[in-house]
């Protein structure tokens, strides 16, 4: 039996009398690639940020290939592989795009090893032409490509993507989905989204949460015809 | 017996100047989250203003518990017009304007009133208990912070003003939309802050004397308290005056008065580290 | 001109400068100007202690006199017992680094946030002002250094060559050794910076949290940032000692911390140059202020003499007015000429 890429058991989130998570049992194995959907606030951020490490889990466990990684610090999960692009993005605004992709693969590379793989990446997201702007500087959209050049410098066994597509044009949204599937081909990726077209281009496995928990788990079209995942993003009332 | 008596009386007196001095930064701190490291000089003129104004003839009553709060709160409210209105949600800024403030004020009142220490006897003489003589007015300085913190806890939460006050700290926009003028609440609340500082500083002057650098003295402890209360302003300045304070008069007690104040800074450093949030951070969470 | 290219014209300008005045100076002025000089340079490399830290580094230290202190009063302490020169500088230089380590692993791994670590350091810098201020009396000694309390440390002797301990140095070479130490700590603050170490803390100091999740521990880097900064306060601090033969606890004071602040501030942080300048700039400024108001001196002639006064004007103008510091704010220069390859450069 092979150990999945990354599992939750039981895993539950309460901030003072709200239970933001509650009880999540979600496996993924490598190179997998699953979607996640849910209504504001039903606790997807929440998630990932226990994945990372970023939020501590106030009940069950979160694995990395097995290993209990759930009170470990972000840095140390970062290093098992394990890299997140964030709702907003995160990145450093003050210094360049070269210097952000540097810093990202720094841990990784040396010296000229290190250049070539900061410019391998500079193409691979099409920011060859801005590599010297201060990303603090750059659009919402390029801010986004350069937080996913970021991410994908350390070479992580996992990418989580929170919202990819938010506040992008069509076109970009089709290089997302180009640039997802690439990345798809050597890593699995838990990818957060509301847009459905862009799911469905990605056409896998949809995990639903709503209120903090695991609604329903299984393809996009048994998902995008559920009138129970349909009630939950409209309300009882429009289904009705 | 008695001894125990004389000690919890200064116990006491520890605590109650401690929080005295500090509710004016809570206020400051707690509802306008900005660092006024300018406070040990709001004390310091409260101190200067009531003795002058006793020097001018008025009796110390009036002196020290009208003259000091109103002048030290006309300066804040200048302040914060001046200064502080600039640089709100750049905490780490404002930090440095007011610690700009503080040597500017330090500067200008050695300029004004020269570097020696002026004095205030202590009204109300002594009384005796047991064998020992002490104080009576540490008595009344006791009586003060009783006073001052259930007045404002009950400006807090009864009046409309602490309403409004809790209301736009909390959301300045939708204060707005109700009608409210933030900026003046802003400024109001400084100058408030002020005033209690100011008053504070008056009421510590005849224990102590007044000189231009007072202040240094006072600023660290009323900032680990006010930092070790949390975010509730008279329940975390209580209980943060009643924890420091004790420590420091009993170490005091226990070996010298210089290990007191390190006394009180080493547990202040334990609680924040322990605490982060201050003591209303965990308990008592929600209070006032 | 590329950006390269005008970098490495800078770093020349600044070593051409600093050799000018490390020969220079000695022949065009006679000995109390090189005094002041003297302490100008110690003074410049504590600025650049703070700069490290706090310009780069991002942590926010309110106390770095306590560093700056501590060197001082270790190497009078030292030096009293000993008599020779070669272990209270090394003393001067690891005691402060080890407290600074100390209080640091409290701080960064106890994930206590920026303005908390304002007022911890200025408490810390505080209780060694009040601890040291109150040994006056006899019984307060370490071997056979009193430590004076109030008064201060007398009589400090000089460093002497290195295990030599007759040959002790002199004011000229005093001057000689300060102005070659804040050389090398600049160029030493530059290479580190283009490093990897330095470029990091700089990402972290930018975004702790995305640094993290790249894998780095800002706790690590923010220590080991600390403790460096430390070391060289200290290093100064040993000089300062050195300069004045004398020690006594307003080194620890509030009012040097915030002088340390002010430098950085006025010539600006994220530079190395701007807090030197401001450094230089404000000792002269309260100097020459100071020296056309003597005491009895009335009206505007006594304000301008007024240290705290005209210190604290200047830190509430350039907090309100010019936050970024001089050099940062003269024009684009600052980006390219002064500011360190931070990232992977063409």
């Amino acid at each position: 039996m092979t150990v999945p890429l990354i599992e939750t058991r039981g895993l539950g989130m309460r901030f003072g009398g709200v239970q933001a998570v509650r009880d999540v049992n979600f496996t993924l194995g490598e190179r997998e690639l699953r979607c996640l959907i849910g209504p504001n606030g039903a606790g997807k951020s929440t998630f990932f940020k226990m994945l990372t490490g970023q939020l501590k889990p106030t009940s069950g466990v979160v694995l990395v290939r097995g290993v209990d990684v759930t009170d470990a610090e972000p840095h140390e999960i970062a290093r098992r592989g394990v890299g997140i692009k964030t709702q907003v993005p995160s990145v450093f605004d003050g210094l360049t795009v070269r210097e952000n992709l540097w810093l990202a693969t720094a841990r990784m590379h040396r010296g000229a090893q290190a250049q070539r793989a900061v410019e391998t990446m500079l193409e691979r997201v099409g920011l060859s032409a801005i590599a010297s702007r201060v990303v603090g500087q750059l659009a919402h959209g390029q801010r986004q490509w350069v937080e996913l050049g970021v991410v994908l410098s350390t070479n992580p066994d996992l990418v989580l993507l929170d919202e990819p597509a938010a506040g992008m044009t069509d076109q970009e949204v089709l290089r997302t989905v180009e640039l997802v599937r690439d990345i798809n081909k050597t890593k699995a990726l838990i990818v957060v989204e509301h847009d459905m077209q862009f799911i469905r281009m990605i056409a896998s496995k949809v995990t639903v949460f709503n209120q903090g928990a695991v609604l329903m788990e299984d393809d996009v079209e048994a998902i995008m015809h559920s009138p129970i995942v349909r009630d939950v993003y409209l309300g009882k009332k429009a289904a009705a | 017996m008695d001894l125990v008596a004389l000690l919890a009386i200064q116990v006491l007196y520890a605590i109650a100047s401690l929080a005295l001095m500090s509710v004016g930064l809570a206020i400051i701190f707690g509802m306008m989250k900005v660092i006024n490291l300018a406070h040990g000089e709001f004390l310091m003129l409260g101190g200067y203003a009531a003795i002058q104004a006793n020097r001018l003839g008025l009796s110390i009553w009036i002196a020290m518990l009208i003259v000091a709060p109103i002048v030290v709160g006309a300066i804040g409210i200048i302040v914060e017009r001046t200064i502080i209105r600039w640089l709100y949600g750049r905490m780490i800024d404002t930090m440095l304007a007011t610690w700009g403030l503080s040597l500017f004020l330090v500067g200008l009142t050695t300029a004004i009133f020269g570097n020696t220490t002026v004095g205030l006897s202590a009204p109300l003489g002594s009384f005796e208990i047991g064998q020992y003589r002490t104080s009576a007015y540490t008595l009344f300085v006791i009586g003060v912070a009783l006073v001052v913190l259930f007045g404002v806890l009950a400006i807090l939460r009864f009046t409309r003003l602490g309403l409004i006050a809790r209301g736009t700290m909390q959301n300045a926009n939708m204060a707005a939309a109700l009608g409210v003028n933030p900026n003046r609440v802003y400024s109001i609340t400084f100058g408030a802050g002020a005033a209690l500082t100011g008053l504070a500083g008056a009421i510590i002057a005849p224990v102590s004397g007044v000189f231009p650098t007072i202040g240094a003295a006072y600023v660290a402890k009323c900032f680990i308290t006010v930092i070790g209360g949390g975010a509730s302003i008279v329940t975390g300045t209580t209980t943060a005056s009643t924890l420091f304070g004790a420590v420091n008069q009993i170490a005091t007690y226990v070996t010298t008065p210089v290990f007191g104040e390190v006394a009180l800074l080493a547990a202040a450093i334990v609680l924040i580290r322990v605490l982060p949030q201050g003591i209303t951070g965990r308990f008592f969470r929600g209070s006032l | 001109m590329n950006a390269r290219a005008l970098n490495v014209l800078g770093l020349a300008l600044v070593a051409v400068v600093g050799i000018a005045v490390l020969f220079l100076t000695p022949r065009l002025f006679d000995l109390d100007v090189l005094l002041n000089i003297t302490v100008y340079m110690i003074m410049a490399v504590l600025a650049l202690s703070l700069a490290l830290i706090w310009g780069f580094g991002g942590i926010l230290c309110f106390g770095q006199s306590a560093f700056f202190g501590l060197g001082a009063y270790t190497y009078a302490i030292a030096m009293i017992n000993i008599g020779e020169s070669t272990a209270p500088l090394i003393l001067a230089i690891i005691i402060p680094a080890a407290f600074a380590a100390l209080l640091g692993y409290f701080m960064f791994y106890g994930r206590i946030s920026d303005v908390y670590l304002g007022v911890i350091t200025l408490t810390v810098t505080l209780i060694l002002f009040n601890s040291i201020n109150s040994t006056a009396g006899p019984e307060f000694h370490i071997g056979s250094a009193k430590l004076g309390g109030f008064n201060g440390i007398p009589g400090i002797p000089s460093l002497n060559v290195p295990f030599f301990k007759d040959w002790q140095i002199d004011l000229e070479g005093m001057f000689y050794l300060s102005t070659a130490s804040l050389i090398l700590t600049y160029f030493g603050l530059r290479a580190l910076l283009a490093s990897r170490f330095g470029r990091t803390i700089v990402g972290i100091r930018e975004n702790d949290r995305r640094a993290q999740l790249l894998g780095y521990d800002p706790r690590a880097y923010k220590l080991a940032t600390f403790t460096i900064g430390a070391a060289l306060a200290g290093y100064a601090g040993c000089l300062f000692a050195n300069w004045g033969s004398f020690v006594s606890p307003t080194i620890f004071g509030l009012a040097q911390s915030a002088q340390i602040i002010i430098w950085v501030i006025v010539g600006g942080r994220g530079t190395l140059i701007g807090p030197i300048l401001g450094c230089v700039g404000i000792q002269w400024l309260t100097a020459a202020l100071g020296a056309n108001a003597p005491s009895g001196a009335a009206g505007w002639q006594a304000l301008l003499g007024n240290v705290p006064l005209i210190l604290g004007a200047i830190l509430i103008a350039f907090v309100l007015l010019v936050p970024k510091g001089l050099v940062p704010t003269i024009g684009g220069l600052e980006s390219v000429l002064f500011r360190p390859r931070t990232g992977a450069s063409r």
